[in-house]
């Protein structure tokens, strides 16, 4: 890592600070060096992230693994886990590759470059602030905005500054036309910002300590609302962003239909605000706010298989490429587990089937093909695509190494998940299942014990998700520090002088 | 469930807001030529060494 470390100090280090090239007569100086600073940080939290993933599932399977330490205990690390992974991981991509973006669509360097490098060190603060507060203790306990008020306050200053400047760039935009990427990572930036301030209203009761400004079952409301739109617009809108463009970059063919691409995003939109019921079926939630939850999340599965359609259909006529490239295998892939999730999602929130699928492993199955298989084969692909253009080349330092991650990574997921689908189904039959006397047939304890083995199936598929990610560190790595070949290092400063 | 005055205001007020940025995009003539739009992000002049988009 000295070299990440070396490579993030660094403002000007490296071939990639800037990248130059000619619009017309004027020259444009793209700037970089936030992109690449991104782009590191998140291969860095994409390994601590995982890592923790890992812990805690071995915790499940092994409990001794908390080693009686309450900075250890699952409760804690769990939330650490999740944070690390959407908002270190997932969120430094996410500002990577849209700052990348929204400068070559728009054909301009980004709007107030000191801003975007407050919103690295700014985000980098607060991951650093979540990794020691989660541990010891501190949190609100609403899930996915665990985070206490003061690094609420910090969130909330790193994204104005966030939309100030991808706004910004947007509005001295060279190119008439807003790219359909951007617009769903503006879409993306707008919603996070209200969500975030409207579930975390909170009041304080001294330094990392607060209530919430609601109570009872509009709390629960809340939180739903807010961590379903999470889903939709941090995990979903923000990643289709990078789909829509790295995807046809890398193919080398504009998407499939652009016209749908445009209803791609406004149907998903329009659609996505009032999933959350769904997350609270069988609670002292009305239950026509239930039924509103579970109409709006079926109505989801259009939308999101016409965009799922869209990016695989981009290949029609160039399928022989996905036989040879494998960041085409890590983006096409990431589509099919997109397709999948967003069909297995709507089945669940049927109030039917989640009556069976409701607090078992399921959920966490499936969260996790939507994370691992979406979220992290996307993102994967895209800094794939983008890592080695920072430092001035045309590949990674090992292509074959790439390969070997999408199939460990790939293999991973499907334990991972296969794992889970069988555990959840039988956690719900057996919870439900009653003797003919009305008494329940097991035990709670009698289906943890028919969960054990797996548990244990997904820690090792969740170790070879982690390989994976630290084959990728390695690759990144020697990628940074391999020298660009002469020609290509010549030519940045004869097009910035 | 008081909540819902928050919640149904306020996400009807966002519906609006989508709805005035869509006429916005369709007035100022975002979406007048879509198929070139496609073609467009290849057209980035990006084609030297340091940026070698369409390589």
């Amino acid at each position: 890592m000295a070299a990440t470390a070396q490579a993030l100090g660094g403002g000007t280090a490296g071939a990639g600070a800037s990248s130059a090239h000619t619009a017309g007569t004027q020259a444009v100086t793209y700037n970089d060096t936030v992109v690449r600073n991104f782009a590191l940080a998140a291969v860095l939290w994409g390994v601590v992230g995982m890592l923790v993933g890992v812990w805690i599932a071995a915790q499940l399977a092994w409990p001794q693994l908390n080693f009686d330490l309450p900075w250890l205990h699952f409760g804690r690390l769990r939330p650490l886990h999740t944070n690390a992974v959407i908002f270190a991981f997932g969120g430094c991509a996410l500002f990577a590759t849209s700052y990348y973006v929204v400068q070559r669509t728009c054909q301009v360097p980004l709007f107030a470059p000191k801003l975007a490098s407050f919103t690295f060190w700014g985000w980098q603060a607060v991951i650093v602030a979540a990794a020691i507060s989660l541990p010891l203790g501190f949190t609100t306990g609403k899930e996915y905005a665990e985070l206490e008020w003061p690094i609420d306050i910090l969130i909330t200053l790193v994204w104005v500054a966030y939309a100030v400047v991808f706004f910004g760039t947007i509005g001295v935009r060279r190119v008439k036309h807003i790219y359909v990427a951007n617009w769903f990572y503006g879409g993306f930036i707008l919603a996070v910002a209200l969500l975030h301030v409207v579930n975390s209203a909170e009041v304080p009761a001294g330094f990392m300590k607060s209530y919430s400004a609601y109570a009872g079952v509009q709390d629960a409301m809340v939180q739903w609302w807010y961590g379903h739109n999470a889903v939709g617009f941090f995990l979903t809108a923000g990643f289709l962003g990078m789909m829509y463009y790295f995807i046809p970059k890398q193919a080398g063919r504009p998407v499939y239909s652009y016209r749908l691409s445009i209803v791609h995003f406004w149907a998903l939109i329009f659609t996505y605000m009032w999933a959350g019921p769904h997350h609270l079926h069988y609670t002292a939630l009305p239950d026509w706010a239930q039924s509103v939850g579970m109409l709006f999340s079926l109505i989801l599965l259009a939308p999101s298989w016409g965009g799922m359609i869209n990016g695989i259909m981009t290949l029609s006529g160039a399928w022989h490429k996905l036989r040879t490239d494998p960041i085409l295998k890590f983006l096409i892939v990431a589509l099919s587990f997109y397709g999948m999730s967003t069909f297995e999602g709507p089945m669940m929130s049927i109030k039917t089937v989640n009556a069976l699928s409701h607090y078992t492993d399921w959920t966490i199955g499936h969260v996790h093909s939507g994370a691992l298989g979406w979220v992290g084969l996307i993102t994967m692909g895209s800094l794939y695509y983008l890592i080695p253009r920072m430092y001035g080349k045309t590949e990674m330092f090992s292509v074959q190494a790439i390969t070997l991650h999408f199939w460990i990574a790939t293999i991973g997921i499907v334990l991972y998940i296969a794992a889970m689908w069988i555990a959840g189904v039988m956690q719900g039959l057996m919870w439900r299942a009653v003797n003919p006397d009305g008494t329940l047939t097991y035990t709670f304890v009698e289906s943890v014990k028919a969960t054990y083995p797996f548990y244990v199936i997904r820690v090792l598929g969740g170790l070879l998700y982690l390989s994976g990610m630290l084959l990728m560190g390695w690759n990144v790595v020697m990628t940074a520090i391999t020298p660009a070949r002469a020609s290509a290092a010549a030519i940045p400063a004869a097009a910035r002088a | 469930m008081e909540i819902v005055y928050l919640l149904v205001p306020l996400s009807v007020v966002l519906a609006l807001l989508i709805i005035g940025i869509f006429a916005w995009a369709l007035k100022s003539g975002q979406f007048e030529d879509l198929e070139r739009e496609g073609q467009r992000i290849f057209e980035d002049r990006a084609s030297g060494p340091i940026d070698p988009d369409q390589d």
